[in-house]
């Protein structure tokens, strides 16, 4: 069983909302000042994508040393109902879509996830 | 607390200037606005001006006069004309001044803009990743919407379709060629499911503005048309914005949509009284969305709209009759104003052959940028 990753996140103190990345405050729904440390839950849906088709300008993008290919823009919806942004590593850009599970994979960087291996496609209607 | 007008409107032309430097554009805009009102810059009493990469707009004056005037930068992303607009509005309103020029112009070099992840409060590693591209955005949002509401990409190509359309009949505009839906459809994907030609680009230009007390509009040049309703917002919680590393659960919310409110509830009508407007184009997916974000459609009907070609100059709401952002391009600064221009331009009846029949009163513009900032603005004769 794969050990799932998480996501260093807060929770306000006061409302409950679980916001991403970890900051310190205020809670941006309820501006109460208390938020504690906690780990979001990583896995989730696509909610949505873009294909990255052209490089982005550098300076800011670092283009890998391989050369620059086209990647996989998500936002990926948790089970906590927010969405997070990230990058879908190892996906037929051609294949991806809204509905499909992901797993999170890194947060080195950005948000990265793979497709799960039992996602064989989401709802696109 | 003053009425306010438009006593005058100006534009440089849009598009590649290579002789021209961005501050050029911006004095043929301001010369322009000055010789429709009928006045000189010594007449001008306060100034509001900006733009995103063109330098400082207050810088403007060894051009065009050393007259001890306040001048203040405006810098607000893609709603800066809006912003300049909405601030010399309440100069004019409060007494401040009785003669104001808004100013907004850019010149953008080619390809993307590529803003820097620190001037957005976000990490590094944020665009090193290559997240810092503001078309991945508009490409989200709009992929959610399609999802959401049955929008179907060749309604996408309509618009851009429309927008060239307009453009080809428009002399100020960039773009001059049009473009059927088909070759917007195989012009190549950018940022799915957004093609090519269905963006807006970066480009070059300059808009003005003149503002002036109503009681006092009818001794200037050219005929007044009234301010009824001008807001700038920013966003709430729960908005889905440019550069936004997350989102919260729930139902999104629209920064346009609380402008847009702000400015029917100043005017004292509602969306359906307009008879032309003007709604950021981004690219064809912006302009879908911020129909209903406005409030002038249902989420979905946009589908019937554009096939029943009620958006274009002679259905029953005409929308960037003259191109847009797609055919005239984004310069962040002019944008904004370049919208005023077009509506004060329609309500005068001056649009010529892209002038939008049986005699239109009632105008709206609307402009969104980032990080989550929309201007909107009612206009009436």
């Amino acid at each position: 069983m794969r050990q799932e990753m998480g996501l260093a996140a807060v929770r306000c103190m006061s409302c409950g909302l679980v916001a991403y990345p970890a900051s310190a405050g205020p809670c941006l729904r309820c501006t109460a000042s208390a938020l504690e440390p906690v780990t979001a839950t990583g896995d989730g849906t696509i909610w949505s994508y873009t294909v990255q088709r052209f490089a982005p300008k550098s300076p800011p993008y670092e283009i890998p040393a391989d050369g620059f290919q086209p990647f996989v823009v998500a936002y990926v919806e948790t089970a906590d109902g927010i969405r997070i942004e990230g990058i879908v590593d190892g996906a037929d850009p051609d294949q991806v879509r809204i509905g499909q599970l992901v797993h999170l994979t890194s947060t080195a960087d950005v948000p990265r996830y793979r497709i799960a291996d039992d996602s064989a496609g989401g709802r696109n209607d | 607390m003053t009425d306010v007008s438009i006593i005058g409107v100006g534009l440089s032309r849009f598009g590649r200037q290579p002789a021209l430097t961005g501050r050029q554009l911006a004095v043929q805009a301001v010369h322009a606005a000055l010789d429709d009102a009928g006045i000189a810059w010594p007449d001008v009493q306060a100034a509001y001006g900006g733009s995103d990469a063109s330098g400082l707009a207050d810088t403007l004056v060894t051009d065009l006069g050393l007259t001890g005037i306040p001048f203040t930068n405006v810098r607000n992303g893609c709603a800066t004309g809006g912003s300049a607009l909405v601030a010399g509005y309440h100069a004019i309103r409060s007494g401040a001044a009785d003669v104001v020029l808004a100013l907004g112009f850019d010149k953008h070099p080619r390809g993307a803009f590529d803003p820097m992840p620190g001037d957005w409060g976000l990490p590094d590693a944020v665009g090193s990743a290559g997240l810092m591209v503001t078309t991945q955005f508009f490409a989200t949002k709009i992929q959610r919407y399609m999802h959401d509401h049955g929008i179907t990409s060749a309604t996408l190509a309509l618009v851009a379709e429309k927008a060239y359309h307009n453009g080809s009949i428009n002399p100020s505009a960039w773009r001059r060629e049009a473009l059927t839906a088909a070759e917007v459809l195989s012009s190549g994907m950018v940022n799915d499911p957004l093609t090519r030609f269905m963006f807006c680009s970066p480009g070059e230009g300059g808009a003005a503005v003149v503002l002036a007390p109503s009681d006092r509009a009818g001794r200037f040049a050219s005929r007044p048309v009234r301010i009824r309703g001008a807001v700038t917002r920013t966003r709430l919680f729960g908005s889905f914005e440019v550069f936004s590393p997350w989102l919260p659960p729930g139902e999104l919310s629209s920064v346009s949509t609380l402008a847009a409110h702000g400015a029917f509830e100043m005017a004292g009508i509602g969306p359906e009284e307009v008879d032309v407007a003007q709604l950021q184009d981004t690219d064809s997916g912006a302009e879908i969305m911020h129909l209903s974000e406005c409030g002038f459609c249902a989420d979905g009907e946009q589908e019937k709209w554009l096939r029943d070609r009620a958006t274009h100059i002679g259905g029953r709401l005409p929308v960037n009759t003259d191109g847009g952002c797609i055919a005239n391009g984004e310069p962040i600064g002019a944008s904004g104003l370049r919208q005023i221009h077009e509506v004060v331009t329609q309500l005068r009846g001056g649009a010529g052959a892209r002038q939008v029949p049986n005699g239109p009163k009632v105008g709206f513009t609307h402009v969104y940028g980032a990080p989550g900032v929309s201007a909107c603005t009612v206009l009436a004769v």
